[in-house]
């Protein structure tokens, strides 16, 4: 037998040993996945294919107009705090890295330990800040300046959501960017490449499985946020995940509010699928 | 792993420092006007009621579910809801029983409908006595057959004396640019509708079309001198002077009063809606018996008397309402005498047809 | 750019914990307002204390945290690991986007659809109450698990897949391989992903509202408060979790820089 020939059957044979491993490994999470995902999403489609009595209709998506409005509101508010988070995100990883181990073992505690606390606490003690007559306000008035109008605008709805879902991006950005080895920095400094090129070419693409696993912990479930942007945002935006939850909390129109999720699960997967295309094409990387 | 192992220990630490202190679960036994015996000790009652909503030992207060458990010897199991449509979902969906719910008057018209409700006999109820006759033959259960009123209130106008001028008797005046950037309102549809609705003279269970579309546009116009639409953050935005006025329920007035004296109340001119919580026993009950000497508990007047005091909602129980120690005896704003009485006007369970045309309209309402 | 670093995370943190710092002051508050302080006072950690009712939630709050957290945090990873090495390509895909849709829905749609399966299948079973502690657990372990998944993955792409592949050459079992080799490469990504499970966990109401039954949590016994009011006995509770895990790291914090120091010292010496 040939080195090649030998090769070869070794690799078929890892390979298929590496299915079967990856099979095992899977076989607990494909059964939850299928039991506790799928089985309640067919749930959810049976009722958004239904109306109140049980029998079949597409009634429901007729209604799709009336929503379009908060729908539309709710992507472009999730993109934007999605895109400020991962500005505000990345710094703040990268300087973290910077730091001894303990402080970054301590940092990294420090980041999610306010999400530990209630969110409606906290919701609350964030409109006592930014109200009318509020901590800032009265800072304001007390250093002879006027008062500005915080709450009940959009800053403030994508403010809360960016503080809600700041950890979600910190997190992997940093664990991707701890183990950037520092002496591929010193080679490509070595080489000639400056800060600004050094960061395009070299930190950048091998951060991005942190960024394309952060922008989904935090695009995803932003879309369908409720309750910040009602708390703080007054009249100004009016948020699908509002709306969906009060309809699907009345038992008489929670037809209406599994329709609105089922479109709005599609709309998202295919936002994902448009992004892992481009994260494929940047650097073969497949979320 | 450290962090995770960190976690535990944290967890250890915290449920060590918990300490179980006694709340007050004593009553004064000889003040007791029904009988209640250990027959059903180490048997098992579950309850299912709003938030915040009965007097739990709080504030050197009477923990009433302790002392019923005291005195039966009976187990109270006890959870919360927030909302009358969640508890409706919990109960149809089947996944659980309860034996005593405290739902709302339209909720109930509901459940008695659907025949969701176990009857009960208020023969039995020795304290039914004490129930005032003005809430007993309720629209929603007009032979008494299946629940005993818990607590009354109704929606008024509360307003920030000095940020209003005068004083206000209408509900216009939260469509009054006047006060632009500074009016609340309620954030769900039901009840937002109802202030457009007492202002055009509408019934407020009106299931035609075309009064709800009035009643929309009449909202469309408010939007623009809104500030917020709100529910419970009202309590922060009333006390804090952020807001002007906002419509809510009376008896929280009285508690935003506490923390901030400049507020003032009003019942509008066009008339109010009013509500009446009853405690109800659903079918699949499993300790009905438990469950009946429960609601006679409820309404003794010692007990009544604790939850009122807790609550700050209007009692419907005589013995509190003349009690000498009863803190909002005689208050005007929960007990108007007859001539102070505003016009009132109860929610009905509305059928599905009409929920789902009036919530597509909030949903421009709230696009407007 | 070593101090711009600095005022940077100084600036985030402080942003941070504003919020945090406005709880624990009312919390201190005299009257029952979370909006107007009228005076300093113990009052509600005295309340706090005597509340059976929210003691009780507090244990069933980190009790259910912990368990899912671990559950969570072995099935997502083993998961990962699975995912990763699978070769189809589609299929890959496929199961990424199943088990993100915990994440995609609102929380009610997960709540609700859980809630009406449970409620199902106890029927089946012919069960009174198909709701409890078994339930609400399902549900936190099923909404952690894409966020485990999305940690470990990047991870995995970041180690080298022959490592593995090397030990099991060199002649350890596949299990071995995986504890020895990919698991210590991957930890910080499990951390992560534990951490966040956790963290969703300790602070879901809309879900665990639906699949909970009479198991009381904490987030649960805070939202229905609702109908009336919040009061400050409940940032009285935040208050304390915060100030213990505060103190705890600190405490972690400062007999791993006196290690390092000491380690330091010994290299020192070691070096004359």
């Amino acid at each position: 037998m040939t080195d090649a020939k030998m090769r070869g059957v070794r690799e078929r044979k890892s390979r298929t040993r590496k299915k079967g491993v990856s099979l095992l490994l899977n076989f607990p999470y494909l059964i939850w996945l299928s039991l506790f995902v799928i089985v309640p999403m067919f749930i959810v489609a049976a009722y958004a294919f239904t109306d109140a009595s049980g029998a079949f209709t597409l009634d429901n998506f007729r209604k799709l107009s009336v929503y379009r409005e908060n729908i539309f509101d709710s992507f472009v508010y999730a993109l934007i705090a999605t895109a400020v988070t991962l500005i505000l995100a990345y710094p703040f990883a990268y300087f973290m890295t910077k730091r001894s181990a303990a402080a970054q073992r301590v940092m990294m505690m420090l980041v999610m330990l306010p999400m530990w606390m209630n969110l409606l606490i906290l919701t609350y003690s964030i409109m006592n800040i930014i109200e009318t007559n509020g901590i800032v306000n009265n800072l304001l008035v007390a250093m002879g300046m006027e008062k500005v109008q915080m709450i009940n605008t959009p800053g403030a709805v994508v403010f809360g959501m960016v503080y809600n879902y700041f950890p979600y991006m910190v997190l992997p950005l940093y664990s991707v960017l701890s183990k950037i080895d520092p002496a591929l920095l010193e080679a490509a400094a070595d080489l000639g490449s400056g800060g600004p090129s050094r960061f395009r070419r070299v930190i950048l693409p091998l951060s991005m499985p942190g960024i394309i696993s952060g922008i989904t912990m935090v695009f995803v479930p932003s879309v369908s946020t409720f309750y910040i942007s009602q708390k703080l945002g007054g009249t100004s935006v009016n948020m699908i995940g509002d709306v969906i939850e009060s309809l699907v909390n009345r038992v008489s129109t929670r037809n209406l509010g599994a329709m609105l999720s089922l479109v709005l699960m599609v709309v998202i997967l295919i936002c994902i699928m448009i992004m892992n295309r481009f994260s494929d094409e940047e650097g073969g990387i497949m979320l | 792993m450290k962090k995770i192992f960190s976690i535990l220990i944290l967890c250890a630490l915290l449920l060590s420092i918990v300490s179980c202190g006694e709340r007050n679960d004593t009553i004064d036994e000889s003040l007791l006007r029904g009988e209640y015996t250990k027959d059903l000790e180490g048997t098992t009652l579950k309850v299912y009621n709003w938030g915040e909503y009965i007097s739990d030992g709080a504030e050197g207060s009477l923990d009433v579910n302790a002392a019923f458990e005291k005195l039966t010897g009976i187990k109270v199991v006890y959870s919360t809801y927030d909302d009358n449509e969640t508890m409706y979902s919990d109960l149809v969906s089947g996944a659980n029983y309860y034996d005593i719910i405290i739902p709302s008057d339209y909720m109930i018209e509901r459940l008695i409908r659907e025949e969701r409700l176990e009857q009960v006999d208020v023969r039995e109820l020795s304290n039914y006595q004490f129930i005032d006759e003005q809430y007993k033959n309720l629209y929603f259960d007009p032979d008494n057959a299946y629940s005993v009123p818990y607590n009354v209130g109704m929606v008024g106008l509360i307003y920030n004396t000095t940020m209003v001028e005068g004083t206000i008797d209408s509900w216009e005046a939260l469509w009054d640019e006047k006060y632009s950037g500074n009016i609340l309102t309620f954030n769900n549809p039901r009840d937002a509708f109802a202030l457009a609705q007492l202002i055009l003279d509408q019934d407020l269970n009106t299931t035609d079309p075309a009064d709800w579309d009035a009643a929309a546009a009449l909202l469309k116009e408010q939007s623009p001198v809104l500030q917020a639409r709100v529910m419970d953050e009202v309590f922060n935005k009333m006390e804090g002077g952020n807001a002007a006025m906002a419509p809510y329920y009376a008896g929280d007035y009285l508690l935003m009063k506490e923390n901030n004296p400049d507020l003032a109340f009003a019942y509008p001119k066009e008339g109010v809606n009013i509500f009446c919580d009853s405690v109800c026993v659903p079918k699949g009950c499993q300790n009905y018996d438990a469950a009946v000497l429960y609601m006679n508990f409820l309404m003794e007047p010692e007990i009544a008397l604790a939850n009122a005091e807790a609550l700050c909602y209007a009692s419907p129980n005589t013995e509190v309402v003349s009690h000498e120690d009863y803190t909002y005896k005689d208050n005007k704003i929960l007990y108007p005498s007859e001539e102070d009485m505003p016009k009132v006007q109860w929610f009905h369970d509305m059928d599905a047809k009409t929920v789902e045309y009036y919530e597509t309209l909030w949903v421009d309402v709230l696009n407007s | 750019m070593k101090i711009f670093g600095k005022i940077y995370l100084g600036v985030i943190f402080a942003v941070m914990y504003l919020p945090l710092l406005v709880m624990v002051f009312f919390s201190f508050n005299a009257s029952n307002s979370t909006a107007t302080f009228t005076g300093f006072s113990l009052h509600w950690y005295e309340e706090m204390l005597r509340d059976s009712a929210a003691m009780d939630a507090l244990k069933n709050t980190l009790l259910l945290a912990v368990v899912s957290t671990v559950i969570a945090t072995i099935l997502g990873t083993l998961a990962a690991v699975g995912i990763f090495g699978m070769r189809n390509k589609w299929f890959k895909t496929g199961v990424l986007s199943v088990s993100n849709v915990p994440m995609m829905n609102p929380d009610i749609v997960t709540g609700v659809s859980l809630m009406l399966l449970f409620a199902f299948v106890g029927r089946m079973l012919g069960a009174v109450e198909s709701l409890g502690f078994f339930t609400i657990l399902i549900a936190h372990v099923t909404f952690s698990l894409p966020y485990v998944v999305l940690n470990v993955l990047p991870k995995l792409m970041q180690t080298d897949p022959h490592l593995a592949e090397a030990a099991q050459d060199l002649g350890s079992t596949p299990i071995q391989a995986f504890f020895r080799v990919v698991l210590p490469s991957i930890s910080s990504g499990v951390v992560s992903g534990a951490l966040m499970a956790f963290t969703l966990s300790i602070d879901d109401f809309v879900i665990s509202h639906y699949t909970s039954g009479s198991f009381t949590t904490l987030p649960l016994l805070i939202y229905t408060m609702t109908k009336k009011r919040v009061t400050p006995e409940m940032y009285a509770v935040c208050s304390c979790i915060f100030l213990s895990v505060l103190v705890l790291l600190l405490i972690m914090n400062l007999s791993q820089i006196r290690q390092a120091k000491k380690m330091s010292r010994i290299s020192v010496i070691g070096k004359k």
